[in-house]
């Protein structure tokens, strides 16, 4: 298994801790599934210190934080949430957002890899969410990234792996880098789907927050992150467009 | 004198940021900046404040 910055992952499941019915929920998501991964973010804290309740009860799940950029438009901007986020979390992990596009909330490529440049300058150990474009991804390789995360499909879609020609291209292109499919996953087979392909990790909210039973939902995902694992390890047959009959031919009884 | 707190216009006595943070009522993990800068826990002592300072000072929350 591939290292995330000298870090060995305990599974490929990143899950995201947003828009669940509660905490409690929330909480139980983490650990019936056993995501070694949480997502988190950086929002202005009410009087009532809403966030260390939060901060509580995530630290108490033991698994690795990476908090995010959500929602900021320009470098100046992505640059300071990390740096907050980076005292607040006491971690180097930066999930790097830069959102160039408002309906799909798109990755501005441009902007992330300037910002990519300067927080790994700054010792952050960047975790861009971009699009599969490989060029892109050489630029962000070269600006001192060492994880990429394409986008499968935009951001809370819940469509799967939109463009599965170029995420294949982009394993083929840059095969000991580690890919975190990053985002669009809706159901555990496109989850699955993502880790046949060779990827190393997926990471996904909604798509779990939002189910009817999130905690069963996450278990689903986990078993889905596996079996693809498991599968693109064990060597998948090529497809072909005709039968070949598995039956062995010889030996039949001749009947007719 | 009078800043803007998370957004919020407010009459403040603090001259610091950190007199600010316990005039405000902040404890526990939060970040500070002022006027869309990043300023460390380590500086907060010493950073003074001026009138019409923009001050954010967030926390950790859910994210995807």
């Amino acid at each position: 298994m591939k290292q995330f910055y000298g870090t060995t992952l305990p599974n490929p499941l990143m899950l995201g801790t947003a828009q669940y019915p509660s905490p409690a929920i929330l909480e139980q998501a983490f650990r019936d599934s056993g995501a070694g991964v949480a997502t988190v973010s950086l929002r202005r804290e009410g009087a009532g210190g809403t966030g260390q309740s939060f901060w509580q009860m995530i630290q108490s799940l033991g698994v690795h934080i990476l908090p995010n950029t959500a929602g900021c438009h320009t470098v100046k901007e992505a640059v300071t949430t990390a740096h907050m986020a980076r005292e607040v979390f006491d971690t180097k992990w930066i999930k790097l957002e830069l959102i160039g596009h408002t309906d799909s909330l798109q990755p501005d490529v441009f902007q992330l890899v300037e910002a990519a440049r300067i927080l790994t300058d700054d010792g952050f150990q960047v975790f861009p969410y971009t699009t599969e474009d490989l060029i892109v991804a050489e630029r962000l390789l070269e600006a001192g990234c060492e994880v990429l995360m394409p986008w499968g499909a935009p951001i809370g879609s819940g469509r799967g792996l939109n463009n599965e020609y170029a995420l294949r291209a982009m394993r083929a292109e840059f095969p000991e880098v580690p890919l975190v499919v990053d985002a669009g996953i809706g159901l555990p087979s496109h989850a699955a789907h993502a880790m046949e392909l060779g990827y190393d990790a997926v990471l996904l909210n909604t798509a779990v927050a939002r189910a009817g039973d999130p905690v069963a939902m996450a278990r689903a995902m986990m078993k889905g992150v596996e079996a693809g694992r498991l599968a693109y390890d064990a060597d998948p047959i090529e497809a072909r467009d005709m039968a070949e009959a598995s039956t062995p031919v010889i030996g039949k009884a001749f009947l007719s | 004198m009078k800043i803007v707190l998370n957004g919020e216009p407010r009459e403040v006595e603090a001259t610091t940021l950190s007199a600010l943070l316990i005039e405000a009522g902040f404890s526990g993990r939060v970040a500070t900046a002022v006027n869309e800068a990043f300023v460390p826990a380590t500086l907060r002592d010493s950073h003074a404040l001026a009138d019409g300072d923009r001050v954010e000072i967030v926390a950790p929350m859910q994210g995807g």
